[in-house]
């Protein structure tokens, strides 16, 4: 792969070691949520195929569709580097444009989710019908959550941007909003698998 | 103490840094890493509807799983650019989260069967 990228002119306060803090602070912010969902996954995958009643995963998922959700929020990474890239440049206007562009798709997957989960409760499966239920809706409803916590991030940056608190030489404050914003699409890159993929033996 | 010596006391108490750091991917490259994840997406969702054995179907589907989360790392969240202080950071809980969990579901036979 060629590697014409572009070098990175960042400005923090001095740090021993010479690193940002608030990087370091939202790596380890990250790190620690790998055990949250590490958790959550972990029961849903204990819990699989123990529901003694109905619904089952099989009866209620529609991987078409989920796959397009997957596809929006894969989308949304590409365009959060993009903004990235944009204001590290000094493009700011351009920068806006990405930054708008993946708080929509990320709209339209949590839209997307709340259909879901619609449909669901619909075709009877509540959060306590059965051991399926409790597990997939708080193990995806947590995920949805931090994408739409995610979302309120990016349109605070799009806020911040109009008065001057993002700039080219302030470009972490982006940084960090997308890696908090590529791991919410990491974390559903491992849920689609375990969860939507991977046949539960029925 | 006047205003101003205050002032440049606090300023110089936070020195700022600024040089230049590691190189980013370009706009292309994130458009080609994009284009390689959606293709093994397509080829996941591809290959659930084959009808394959679960000894089969899982390992690919753990493959693929696993190809996209190391792109999004390396590329997107820059691990691979950056210092390597930062995936270390990420790394302890990301290695110590898979292995708590691994010990756990193994220890209540969650893969049996």
């Amino acid at each position: 792969m060629a590697l014409a990228g572009h070098a990175v002119e960042s400005e923090h306060e001095a740090t021993s070691t010479g690193l940002p803090n608030t990087k370091l602070a939202m790596w380890l912010f990250l790190a620690s949520d790998c055990l949250l969902f590490g958790a959550l996954i972990s029961s849903y995958v204990l819990y699989r195929g123990a529901s003694v009643t109905g619904p089952y995963p099989g009866e209620v998922f529609d991987i078409p569709y989920t796959s397009v959700s997957s596809f929006v929020l894969l989308a949304s990474s590409l365009t959060m580097v993009l903004a990235l890239a944009s204001v590290q440049r000094g493009e700011l206007g351009r920068a806006r444009v990405w930054l708008l562009a993946t708080a929509l798709l990320g709209m339209t997957f949590v839209g997307g989710q709340v259909y879901e989960f619609t449909t669901f409760y619909r075709d009877g499966l509540t959060l306590s019908k059965n051991l399926f239920g409790t597990t997939f809706y708080v193990l995806t409803g947590f995920h949805g959550t931090h994408v739409a916590i995610g979302i309120l991030m990016l349109l605070t940056l799009v806020a911040m941007s109009f008065v001057g608190m993002v700039t080219q030489r302030n470009s972490i404050a982006v940084e960090l909003v997308g890696l908090y914003w590529h791991f919410v699409d990491i974390v559903w890159i491992v849920i689609f698998t375990v969860v939507y993929l991977i046949p539960t033996g029925t | 103490m006047e205003e101003a010596e205050v002032r440049e006391q606090a300023a110089s108490a936070r020195p700022t840094v600024r040089g230049r750091t590691a190189r980013h991917p370009s706009p292309k490259e994130y458009i080609r890493i994009a284009v390689v994840l959606a293709v093994i997406t397509g080829l996941e969702v591809a290959i659930y509807y084959m009808d394959l054995p679960r000894g089969i179907l899982i390992p690919f589907l753990f493959l693929f799983s696993g190809i996209k989360f190391t792109l999004v790392v390396l590329w997107y969240m820059h691990l691979k650019f950056d210092s390597r202080t930062y995936a270390r950071f990420f790394m302890i809980g990301f290695a110590g989260a898979m292995t708590l969990y691994l010990v756990v579901l193994l220890t209540f036979r969650a893969f049996a069967g």
